[in-house]
């Protein structure tokens, strides 16, 4: 296995940003979607959550974000128990969730109005990050006027108006086309690289999971438990058809599939 | 519609009645329908009379009122059943009953509990439009994307910014549509109120032109009610297709 042996003795191990423990997920029903997962996820980097279809990766992320209650367990943020939404977690939607009614630079701005933060600082701030993600221009644009992948980066650009600690992504780019969706990984790169924040990254492409992570969690299937964790060894500031031609790249991605392979039916 | 080839656009059909209508009229085949220019040159004499203007000011007044209280109470309460199980549990069945109840059955019981006056009549307009627009608020609100929902709770909305920013705007398509079905249904109810309660404003009018089989001024008064209902429906669907695009962007 190349995916690299995390040290025995880490150096005073910095606390992770984001911590899940004991999480049980029971549905009404009685259907047991996660069972005890612990996890811990580093400051400033970007972790994937992979597994499955219906393994209750989402299921996952939207506990973390407060948006669905635990059955068991508790999720720590920062070293702080959270019970719910909190402005240190912003989310990005696998359907963007945007607000059709309203431009592109109010979409951006909507996290800060919610805050009751003024309208002249709160459209600043959105031109800022619109421009970021690559908008510059469409400030006044409504997002049906927009691709799937500029709405996205409006839902990406929403979140880090709101200047989150963690962001949490939820397939944030399966909806989009596939050369849009490569665009996006490697800006999704430059972006873990200079925004310094923590990433959770749910996905069901394994390619995009070695590609944009630095941790590849894998999740078994239902109820799901961690089976694995590959932190892929590529150094991410080569160029991004290097990564993908690079062989620790290819060899995490077929043995996160040797160890996926056996959940497929 | 083509015909032999040729485009044949939808208001032909109107000359073509209008033609036999004038033809029923001039063969004096029946008192109830006079001709149809003779209509039109009755309207052209009554519209700028003084007493005309009088009665459509009198029904206009109530309607604009009766309307006002119907969108102003009927879409957030209708808004707020499609949010709130416990209110929808409460209220559906009466909405229920009453969108389909023969309303004019029950103008007689307002006029007993609140007299023969204007507040009848705006009673009776409330009464006809706001089940409908209750209704379609509450379809509206009731299907909100499940995400936008997830979306404004993740970036710390209360639940009224959530109402206000999110399940209002989001629902306005079927809101609209409400209060367009609403509106002429208070059509119905102003007419029914003035002609039942008070003999006054355009049932005033109808009530002289029908005692006296004055026929011409009565389909001149129909025309004109006619009209104006036509006008405020498509004034609605106007405003509907303006909002049809986000209407399809919702999930």
């Amino acid at each position: 296995m190349t995916a690299a042996i995390l040290p025995l003795a880490p150096a005073p191990a910095p606390e992770p940003m984001v911590s899940v423990r004991g999480i049980t997920k029971t549905y009404p029903g009685g259907v047991e979607a996660l069972s005890g997962i612990d996890l811990d996820f580093p400051r400033g980097e970007l972790t994937a959550l992979l597994g499955p279809s219906g393994c209750g990766k989402t299921t996952l992320l939207k506990i973390i974000a407060g948006l669905l209650p635990a059955t068991k367990g508790e999720v720590l943020v920062d070293g702080r128990k959270v019970s719910g939404p909190g402005p240190e977690r912003a989310f990005v939607f696998q359907d963007f969730a945007l607000l059709p009614w309203a431009t592109v630079l109010r979409n951006v701005a909507f996290g800060l109005e919610l805050r009751g933060v003024a309208r002249s600082e709160r459209e600043a701030i959105a031109e800022r990050h619109v421009a970021e993600v690559g908008l510059k221009g469409f400030e006044k644009r409504y997002p049906h006027e927009l691709s799937g992948g500029m709405r996205q980066r409006v839902g990406l650009a929403r979140a880090l108006a709101v200047n989150a600690e963690v962001l949490l992504m939820d397939e944030p780019f399966s909806a989009v086309d596939e050369q849009t969706r490569r665009k996006f990984q490697e800006d999704l790169l430059s972006l873990v690289a200079n925004q310094r924040k923590t990433f959770l990254f749910v996905t069901h492409s394994i390619e995009e999971a070695v590609y944009v992570a630095s941790r590849v969690v894998l999740l078994s299937r239902r109820p799901s438990r961690v089976s694995q964790v590959i932190a892929p060894d590529i150094a991410r500031d080569m160029a991004p058809d290097r990564i993908r031609r690079h062989p620790a790249y290819l060899d995490a991605v077929e043995s996160i599939w040797q160890g996926l392979k056996q959940y497929v039916d | 519609m083509t015909l032999f080839g040729r485009r044949i656009p939808m208001s032909a059909s109107l000359l073509l009645w209008a033609a036999l209508w004038e033809i029923v009229g001039r063969a004096h085949l029946t008192i109830l329908i006079p001709p149809l220019t003779e209509v039109f040159a009755r309207l052209a004499e009554i519209v700028p009379t003084e007493g005309f203007a009088e009665s459509l000011a009198l029904t206009a007044r109530a309607y604009l009122l009766g309307s006002t209280i119907a969108i102003g109470v009927g879409v957030p309460l209708g808004a707020l059943m499609g949010r709130v199980p416990l209110l929808d549990r409460l209220l559906l069945p009466w909405v229920n009953v009453f969108v389909s109840a023969p309303l004019s059955a029950l103008v007689p019981v307002i006029m007993a509990l609140f007299g023969f006056g204007e507040t009848t009549i705006v009673l009776t307009v409330v009464l006809f439009a706001i089940w409908i627009i209750m209704l379609d608020s509450r379809a509206g609100t009731l299907h909100v994307s499940p995400s936008l929902d997830e979306m404004a709770k993740s970036y710390g909305a209360t639940p009224l910014q959530a109402f206000l920013k999110i399940h209002l705007w989001a629902a306005l398509p079927e809101i609209l549509a409400g209060v367009r079905l609403g509106l002429i249904r208070a059509v119905k109810g102003v007419i029914i109120g003035q002609l039942l309660v008070s003999v006054v404003g355009f049932g005033h009018l109808f009530e002289i032109y029908s005692s006296n089989f004055l026929m011409q001024h009565m389909w001149a008064l129909l025309l004109v009610l006619f009209a104006l209902a036509f006008a405020i429906d498509a004034v609605f669907a106007w405003l509907e297709r303006r909002f049809d695009y986000f209407a399809a962007a919702r999930q």
